[in-house]
């Protein structure tokens, strides 16, 4: 893999620091008019997903990480692992619950998704923005009431609990917004 | 990049510009400083051991020379004061390779002034009266701040800058969130304060206010004068503002020795690093032996001065076109 020098640093290069994939957000350009020149770098971690700040000489290079991102359609869960696999060429990739993570509260069989591969190993899993789920369980709404005001939980079919407006009836199909966890609308079957 | 002929920077911050450089000219004009102009390409360059240089090749045949273009006006107008000028100020673009960022571009413009027979302190009033001229009708500052590195470092560290203990200097990057400087920085004391100094305190310095910082360690001395009653501290001022560097300024070392000797250190110091070799200013060190007369002297970054009377939060909203679309 190349190395990367700190005036290389941009949002979204992948890169290896303390031995885990790393990816860059922010880069500034720390320079005193008489003083040696540094980067103050914000990078996540893509194997905890924690953002931490670090200083670098500018000069300094960190080497390159093997990380793409690459779009897959879930299959199935064994129980152990979750099997993805990538539509073009039907490569299949199994990832265990750790790589996962909160992914798997949004993951239908036959959904697609976005896995994250380093070294060609699954990294991470980030399920499509929008997902449209089934209710399996929530009370029943209060008749007359047309508005959502207050909301009640509702279990989805992958086990996610979201809160739905009181209308929205166990059995119906639900769009919901991932990377907030909220209801957005009914789907019309 | 279909936009990109375009310039980067509001008509309005045109404008900006150009009301700033009359009021700079008013003000030195009202005080008898006389404005000059020096080249830009030099046979020589400085030593600054943190600085890149841009060359370019200079052909008149059968011989060809490499140039260097000017990282500040310094060497130059240094001559003019001492074939007798007077107080000079000039406004004019400096170049220090590999600077790029939201507060740096390759190419950036300077006011440089030199008020001879005045020592530090009086070189800090005039620069605060500087602020107040060019900062009214824009922004309304707190009153000017003035502290003493150390002062002002141990009231945001803990530590003293002036006493190099690697011990409290690692026990301290620890504390902070910061253990990449002890591998960064070492056994460098300059380099510590540095790295200190630029994350920890220059982000607290003038909250909408001028701040200067005066007594630098002697580490960090470049082209000023040691202080005639601490040789720990150097006759060096920063001016910051919003945590911006705004400037810096010295009493200016007038003795050739001893100024021969901190270009050789610095060159040496570059050599080590590996940086592109430089030629040490002769000219300079002439002038120096033929008199330089006792002076201060300041250069400010007019961009970033810019950017804090726009309320810009990148240098790119104040050039109009930046090293990228240049």
């Amino acid at each position: 893999m190349a190395s990367y020098s700190t005036n290389e640093f941009k949002a979204g290069l992948k890169v290896m620091l303390d031995n885990d994939p790393c990816a860059i957000i922010e880069n500034e350009f720390v320079k005193p008019g008489k003083g040696q020149a540094f980067n103050r770098v914000k990078i996540r971690n893509l194997k905890t997903g924690r953002v931490i700040e670090r200083t670098f000489k500018s000069g300094d290079s960190l080497e390159g990480a093997d990380v793409v991102d690459v779009a897959m359609q879930y299959l199935y869960n064994d129980g152990e692992f979750r099997h993805f696999m990538v539509p073009d060429t039907f490569e299949q990739y199994q990832c265990d619950e750790k790589a996962v993570g909160e992914a798997s509260k949004w993951l239908k069989d036959q959904d697609s998704c976005t896995v994250t591969l380093w070294n060609d190993a699954p990294l991470s899993v980030s399920p499509a923005n929008f997902v449209e789920l089934a209710i399996v369980e929530t009370d029943p709404g209060v008749r007359g009431d047309t508005s959502g005001g207050g909301g009640k939980p509702a279990t989805l079919e992958t086990g996610a609990v979201v809160r739905v407006p009181l209308f929205v009836q166990q059995g119906e199909v639900i769009k919901v917004d991932t990377r907030t966890g909220e209801y957005i609308s009914r789907v019309k079957e | 990049m279909l936009n990109e002929w375009q310039p980067a920077c509001s008509i309005e911050n045109l404008r900006l510009r150009a009301q700033v450089f009359e009021d700079i000219r008013r003000f030195f004009s009202a005080r008898a400083v006389l404005e000059v102009e020096t080249p830009l390409l030099s046979h020589s360059s400085g030593t600054d051991p943190q600085l890149d240089f841009f060359t370019t090749d200079y052909c008149s045949p059968p011989l060809q020379h490499t140039l260097f273009l000017q990282t500040s006006p310094e060497f130059a107008m240094k001559r003019l004061l001492a074939a007798g000028s007077g107080s000079i100020y000039q406004i004019c673009k400096a170049f220090r390779n590999g600077e790029s960022g939201r507060f740096h571009n390759p190419e950036f413009t300077l006011l440089e002034w030199y008020r001879v027979g005045f020592t530090l302190p009086q070189l800090m009033d005039e620069i605060a009266e500087l602020m107040g001229v060019l900062f009214s009708g824009h922004r309304t500052l707190n009153p000017t701040q003035r502290f003493g590195y150390q002062e002002i470092f141990h009231r945001y560290t803990g530590l003293n800058p002036l006493e190099f203990s690697y011990h409290d200097y690692c026990a301290y990057a620890r504390d902070n969130h910061m253990p990449e400087a002890v591998s960064i920085c070492g056994y460098d004391h300059a380099l510590w304060l540095d790295f200190i100094f630029s994350h920890n305190v220059q982000p607290q310095l003038g909250e909408n206010a001028v701040c200067m910082v005066y007594g630098y360690p002697a580490c960090q001395s470049s082209l000023a004068r040691i202080n005639e009653y601490n040789s720990q501290v150097t006759d060096r001022v920063e001016v910051f503002v919003n945590g911006i560097e705004l400037g810096n300024g010295y009493y200016e070392l007038t003795d050739a020795k001893e100024q021969g000797r901190r270009f050789d250190e610095e060159m040496s110091i570059r050599k080590q690093t590996n940086r592109p070799v430089t030629v040490k200013d002769k000219h300079l060190i002439a002038a120096l032996e033929a008199g330089l007369p006792e002076c201060s002297g300041m250069a400010m970054g007019l961009d970033r001065l810019l950017m804090l009377l726009a309320n810009s939060a990148s240098i790119n909203d104040v050039l109009n076109f930046p090293i990228h679309r240049a």
